[in-house]
């Protein structure tokens, strides 16, 4: 009747290989879609204005960017558990026929889902163009700080009522035990976590809109307090104001548009096996990102090997160590050796996370992250540039376990 | 970064599907479903069987004991209440049922927590009307 974690596993990649064989006689969503616009506001650690404001600065920026006018938004995918709705981008900017709204509930893993079902809606005639926005002031608060709203979100019922009230309460606390095990499996060690956290840093200084404005070193993070061992405070991502809004458009309208189409080649999203309680997963060291990244490299038909750049969701260190295995990058176990030695640096074998992140950019949800993919791929980066970076990668990751995957092309 | 929450403890808001469990808890029960038809047992509680579908089950008192899966030691508060005693370890535990529990350790040495180490399962009363699962080290008296 002891359920080892190792047994558990097996059903799930069995069952993984057999949705991979379905895969092929379904429907794909390979180049039915392109991001046709992208919009931010600055990031900070106080905005002073509304989230719904923020919000709606982002999504003039990327309607402006896409050439498109506000009255050709016909598609509005508001962030799940944010503070707005479709209505409110009706009202604000006048759209005078909105055919498409829906939500996607995977906190960090969100806004992929929304571009995935973005791309559904455009590829059945729907709608033509989906604004995707999200806003936040996650750090002064107008609008309710992150973490005490979160117990009463429905995705975490289960962990709100057995394990909130035993003091577990925040997500680095909640996260520790994944990295724990990790750790005592593989021995990860807390310095291969900090390399992480120490890449983002050195690529946050190369972006002016960037929170985290000082050099960090591996000295610094070893030394930072420690929070829920095995994290410590810079294992940990930024709590901040903005906004961001992208503009998902059909690969065949794309091509007449203002900016150079980024297309969508493959796109997944996969939830965890107990995807409400990390506790009870069986195997505590995959995410639902292991799911979902088989199906997005077989639409898109690409191989890791032609990854020019990828933008991993990052809300701690260890989440994108985990992610790295999970999306195939280097096998289960090997994520702490991956990250050594400059390879997920600019300029390394894999450039991670070239705006600085969650951790020392901005944490905008993982749309700071798309922007940043669409940008390396117009060529539109700055000093982060990858140079001729033509195919690139970004994931999202929330909500104790979901995962989901996009890969792109210029 | 990360302040303080401004609420209340953090209680469980039980339903029908959970409340026997609390319940049990104030009569320092651990209690675990199992399900009527397959013997399956789950946790936390709810109302299928995710093996055979049955919605028929049995409330069963945990063996007391299991073994640690993982681990977190919590050196910052994120609510008040959880200040006094900190750092505080808390402990994935594998139960002989095939299910876990997550409990924080009473009485031991967090140094001495490993994979595999064998734990028992206790009860503790947090205030009138809210008990709560704990584990400490079988080797403790």
């Amino acid at each position: 009747m002891c359920v080892a974690s190792e047994d558990r596993t097996i059903p799930m990649l069995d069952l993984i290989d057999d949705n991979l064989r379905k895969d092929k006689s379904m429907g794909s969503l390979s180049e039915k879609g392109a991001i046709t616009g992208i919009g931010e506001t600055e990031y900070s650690r106080n905005s002073g204005r509304s989230s719904t404001r923020l919000q709606l600065e982002a999504s003039l920026t990327a309607i402006a960017d896409a050439g498109l006018s506000p009255k050709e938004i016909d598609g509005v995918i508001p962030y799940a558990t944010g503070d707005t709705v479709a209505e409110d981008f009706i009202t604000n900017l006048g759209l005078p026929d909105l055919r498409f709204s829906a939500t996607t509930p995977l906190g960090g893993a969100s806004v992929l889902a929304s571009v995935q079902a973005a791309i559904c809606a455009i590829d059945c005639g729907v709608a033509n163009h989906v604004l995707i926005p999200i806003g936040r002031n996650g750090s002064s608060g107008a609008g309710g700080r992150i973490g005490s709203r979160v117990q009463n979100l429905p995705q975490f019922r289960a962990v709100g009522e057995f394990e909130m009230p035993l003091g577990q309460i925040a997500p680095a606390q909640l996260y520790a035990h994944m990295a724990r095990r990790h750790m005592e499996t593989y021995g990860t060690t807390s310095a291969q976590l900090g390399e992480i956290a120490v890449t983002m840093r050195q690529h946050a200084l190369l972006n002016d809109n960037a929170i985290m404005k000082e050099p960090m070193t591996l000295d610094d993070h070893q030394n930072s307090r420690m929070i829920s061992d095995p994290l410590r405070l810079f294992d940990c991502c930024l709590e901040s104001d903005g906004a961001a809004a992208i503009i998902v458009s059909g690969a065949d309208r794309a091509k007449d548009m203002a900016q150079p189409p980024i297309y969508i080649m493959g796109i997944a999203e996969g939830h965890p096996d107990s995807p409400s309680t990390i506790t009870q997963r069986p195997d505590m060291t995959t995410l639902g990102t292991a799911k979902a990244a088989p199906r997005a490299f077989e639409m898109a038909g690409v191989k890791h090997s032609e990854i020019d750049v990828a933008e991993i969701y990052d809300c701690f260190t260890y989440i994108v160590l985990c992610q790295l295995e999970d999306l195939g990058f280097c096998k289960k176990g090997e994520g702490g050796a991956f990250v050594e030695n400059g390879r997920i640096r600019l300029g390394g074998e894999l450039p991670v996370n070239t705006h600085g992140g969650l951790l020392s950019q901005a944490h905008m949800i993982s749309l700071n992250h798309v922007v940043e993919l669409v940008k390396q791929l117009r060529g539109q980066a700055g000093r982060a540039q990858v140079r001729d970076a033509e195919i690139g990668l970004v994931t999202g990751y929330g909500d104790m376990g979901d995962g989901a995957v996009a890969i792109m092309r210029r | 970064m990360m302040q303080e929450y401004k609420v209340e403890r953090l209680w469980p808001n039980p339903t029908q599907d959970t409340k026997p469990y609390w319940d049990g808890l104030l009569e320092g029960k651990i209690l675990i479903q199992q399900c009527a038809d397959c013997g399956t047992f789950r946790h936390y509680p709810r109302p299928v069987c995710p093996e055979c579908y049955s919605m028929d089950f049995k409330w069963r008192e945990a063996a007391g004991h299991g073994t640690v899966h993982s681990w977190s030691i919590s050196y910052h508060a994120f609510h008040p209440v959880f200040k006094k005693g900190l750092p505080t370890a808390y402990i994935t535990v594998d139960l002989p049922e095939g299910v876990r529990l997550c409990a924080p350790l009473r009485d031991g040495d967090a140094e001495e927590i490993a994979i595999g180490k064998e734990l028992k399962l206790g009860v503790e009363l947090l205030e009138e009307g809210l008990a709560t699962p704990i584990v400490r080290f079988a080797s403790e008296t």
